[in-house]
């Protein structure tokens, strides 16, 4: 402490406590500024095809007619916004369950089995680069479909049952630790109770796990609906609405992914495809504010 | 149907999914390795790829991707702790501290194509940097600094209070305490992170296609001047790494044996990502020997 | 009283809504060693670590009152902490040495406080392990990890890390509750030889510890003081009733 009187100096910790707190406040700002100026110009870059080009809003989410070459160029991406979504939903459903499943192998059946082969497998799964999935989807998983069912298999389909292996480790992930931190005490009472452990897992266990398995699935769903190159690989990439699952069509990451690098910034198209960046953005709010919401219900 | 029946079909059916995983892992592994090792060879591992002939390799592009690596590395190690120690230890709890773990939090949902849209108009456009290996690793950045907070934020809580309180005691500055006494107890956790992520980075494609771009310029391996355009250290050039090659010859390959490049790549890939999971759990094992031994 | 190193005036913490420590005004004399009993929960500790301003680091925690060493008040805002600390040792219940070799725990303190010649450290680093009566075994070993230490060991070490800093009151947190009874009889000895140097406030669950070691007593009781005499006076003709029935075990 300075005495009155004597000369105040800068002591040497004090300079130290300050260089710290500022360095690290500089990094967390570049954080935030980085993050809002990323909703920025997607934003105004994703509404100029709005402003800019007069395009009419519910064409982009209503129109199925994704002609941006054509005499008058057409701008429908329902095409794609119903291909993002059924991949996605479509390989939530997938995984869920098998990830639920691993959770509760690991969890409550065979612990040590599950330690030991499981996890091991599942944690490989995750470090998989997305373009692998995506080789391995187009060797795989598609001369298989065409094989099987009518079409070329390329499709949503594909997509899904690729996607479904990716975010399998989310889920199962998320659903172990939700059901390793259950209190012991709720299980011991049902089976108190002389319930059987599929009783008590239907019953009790999974009831109240519910909005944190749920946060997995939808997180699982939100990189699904993120994913561009393995999906744009196995898609097929036609620009219309299927008639089958097994039938090529557009995700708005795969569009994304095939045109942006071929039109010109400032055009028409490139404008409409910023716009489909935004819808991707304003997905990602959405999934967000489920998990949290599902986080408060879990909470409880 | 009784409830011991029950019980048993569905624990068979659980048993039955989670051994299926493991099946489609271990296909997956065997798949990848079985088409792709047997086309990896120094030579594949090292000479340039070819556009419609047979015989194409790799080298340039596993150059790129190890550059790139390190470029990202250098930006989002020493930015990731920063903030990550701000978080875990100067941010008061809080409104505005909710909302900064929000935003971080969108930050990580961000799909990794939208980070990559962001680098083409941001870093490829506005700072003016093009398609080059420093816009890819700004925009690696970007999509890694979220995780990196994280896992610093792990470390630092991972530390016992009653170290930090130790030092304080004896009349150490906060910041002090932070680097000598916290930080080296929570490096085996940071570490081990760190090289998790550093795997992530290895992989990522979506990001990089519109920033790091997609060719790589003719590279003349012994001229190590990173100035010079077609040094392969100039962090200025366009970079085509390994991942996005995969995509490309998967989507527009011409060459005859492009299914077989991209399966060695792939395993390339695999193998390089494997490294980094064994190489994390060996590094965290060593470190936190070293700091628990009795010698 | 004679000389007093630290003294505290109206002095109240809250953790939120709880008030744990209730009103203390007490003067801890130089060079003795002070004993706080009373029941677990009783505030003791707290009020301890408001000494050295260690609540700050506990969010929600909120100090009113003054702390007087000499004419600084410490519970001031405006007070270093950084400097404070450094007048100020403390050691806890658990051991808690660094995760460095015996010799950096020691000489760690002294070299962030300005002292960068190498004769000098190992001077220091000799005679707080001398303190602590802890060189004879140590002295061999320096450069080993202080984790090899036993527990016993590793708690003088934090004695004479805290000493390496020349602090002048030392806070000790049931210091000997951890360690094995000859380990801890050591660390008793300690703090009787210390008292010649250092003011010591001593918190301790131990009753004969606190009659063996300290001169005055303090008994804390639902974070209020009702008694503070001379040790000798508290063990054995208490003026409250209330410390009586502690004493002789009839509660707590």
């Amino acid at each position: 402490m300075i005495q009155s009187g004597e000369k105040p100096k800068v002591k040497k910790h004090i300079i130290e406590e300050w260089t710290g707190k500022i360095v690290t406040s500089l990094c967390i700002v570049l954080l935030v500024v980085t993050i809002f100026s990323m909703v920025y110009f997607v934003a105004t870059k994703g509404l100029s095809s709005f402003f800019k080009d007069g395009i009419n809003l519910g064409e982009v989410l209503g129109g199925s007619k994704w002609k941006p070459e054509g005499e008058p160029p057409m701008f429908g991406a329902l095409p794609f916004i119903i291909g993002s979504f059924s991949t996605s939903i479509l390989a939530a459903l997938i995984a869920a369950p098998l990830g639920i499943c691993a959770a509760l192998l690991m969890v409550e059946i065979l612990p040590k089995f599950g330690r030991k082969y499981l996890q091991p497998a599942i944690e490989l799964l995750a470090g998989i680069p997305s373009v692998v999935y995506g080789f391995v989807g187009l060797s795989v998983i598609v001369p298989l479909y065409r094989d099987l069912f009518p079409g070329q298999g390329l499709g949503i389909a594909a997509g899904a049952s690729v996607l479904s292996i990716m975010i399998l480790p989310t889920i199962t992930s998320i659903a172990t630790d939700a059901l390793a931190a259950l209190p012991a005490g709720l299980k011991e009472g049902s089976y108190a109770l002389g319930a059987t452990r599929w009783q008590t897992l239907y019953r009790t266990v999974l009831p109240t796990t519910m909005p944190s398995l749920l946060t997995g699935v939808v997180l699982g769903m939100a990189r699904a609906f993120g994913e561009a190159l393995a999906v744009q690989m196995v898609i097929g990439n036609a620009p219309h609405i299927p008639n089958s699952l097994f039938e090529s069509t557009s995700t708005l990451t795969s569009v994304i992914t095939l045109s942006m690098g071929n039109t010109v910034m400032g055009s028409m198209q490139n404008n409409v495809l910023w716009t489909l960046a935004l819808i991707l953005m304003m997905m990602t709010f959405v999934f967000v504010f489920i998990v949290r919401w599902l986080e408060r219900r879990a909470q409880r | 149907m009784s409830a011991k029946t029950a019980d048993k079909i569905a624990t068979a059916v659980i048993i039955t999914l989670a051994g299926f995983i493991v099946l489609v892992m271990l296909g997956l592994l065997g798949f990848i390795l079985v088409r792709g090792l047997g086309h990896i060879s120094w030579d594949f591992l090292t000479s340039a790829p070819e556009t419609i002939k047979e015989g194409g390799g790799i080298g340039p592009q596993l150059f790129n991707s190890l550059f790139l690596l390190v470029l990202t590395l250098i930006i989002t190690v020493p930015l990731g702790l920063g903030a990550g120690i701000y978080m875990s230890e100067y941010a008061k709890p809080g409104k505005v501290t909710d909302f900064i773990r929000l935003i971080v939090e969108v930050l990580s949902s961000f799909p990794s194509i939208v980070v990559g849209l962001f680098g083409l108009l941001v870093f490829v456009n506005v700072f003016g940097f093009g398609f080059s290996l420093f816009s890819g690793a700004l925009a690696l950045t970007v999509f890694n600094l979220p995780l990196m907070v994280r896992i610093t934020e792990q470390g630092l809580a991972s530390v016992p209070q009653a170290q930090k309180e130790a030092s304080l005691a004896l009349g150490l500055s906060k910041w002090k305490t932070i680097k000598s006494i916290m930080l080296p107890i929570a490096t085996p956790i940071i570490l081990t992170g760190t090289i998790l992520a550093a795997g992530r980075v290895f992989g990522e494609a979506a990001a990089l296609l519109f920033t790091a771009g997609m060719s790589s310029p003719r590279l003349d391996f012994s001229d190590w001047n990173p100035l010079s355009p077609m040094s392969p250290l100039n962090p200025f050039r366009p970079a085509e790494t390994l991942a996005v090659h995969i995509w490309k010859i998967n989507s527009e390959g011409l060459a005859p044996d492009a299914p077989e490049i991209a399966a060695g790549a792939s395993a390339v890939l695999i193998l390089m990502v494997l490294v980094f999971n064994l190489l994390a759990r060996f590094i965290g094992r060593l470190i936190h020997k070293k700091f628990t031994a009795t010698k | 009283m004679q000389n007093v190193a630290l003294s505290t005036k109206d002095l109240n913490v809250f953790y939120g809504e709880k008030q744990a420590v209730k009103n203390i005004s007490l003067d801890f004399a130089s060079r003795e060693v002070t004993a706080l009993i009373g029941p677990s929960g009783c505030g003791k500790s707290t009020f301890l670590r408001s000494l050295n301003r260690m609540n700050d680091l506990i969010s929600g925690a909120k100090i009113t009152g003054d702390i007087w060493i000499g004419d600084q008040n410490i519970n001031d805002q405006k007070t270093d902490v950084v400097l404070l600390r450094q007048k100020i040792g403390m050691v806890w219940q658990r051991p808690n040495p660094f995760h460095k070799s015996i010799y950096e725990n020691i000489a760690f303190g002294p070299r962030y406080h300005g002292i960068r010649d190498k004769k000098k450290l190992d001077q220091i680093v000799e005679d707080s392990l001398t303190k602590a009566a802890l060189w004879d075994e140590t002295k061999d070993r320096l450069n080993r990890s202080a984790l090899s230490l036993s527990g016993g060991q590793q708690q003088r070490l934090c004695i004479a890390r805290s000493i390496a800093v020349s602090p002048s009151i030392i806070l000790m947190d049931e210091p000997a509750s951890a360690l094995d009874p000859i380990s801890s009889a050591k660390v008793e000895e300690l703090i009787a030889d210390l008292k010649r140097e250092y003011s010591i406030i001593i918190v301790t669950h131990n009753m004969q510890q606190a009659a063996r070691v300290s001169q005055k007593t303090a008994f804390f009781l639902m974070g209020e003081v009702v008694e503070y005499d001379d040790t000798s006076k508290i063990f054995t003709n208490p003026s409250e009733k209330r410390t009586d029935d502690y004493i002789s075990g009839r509660f707590g």
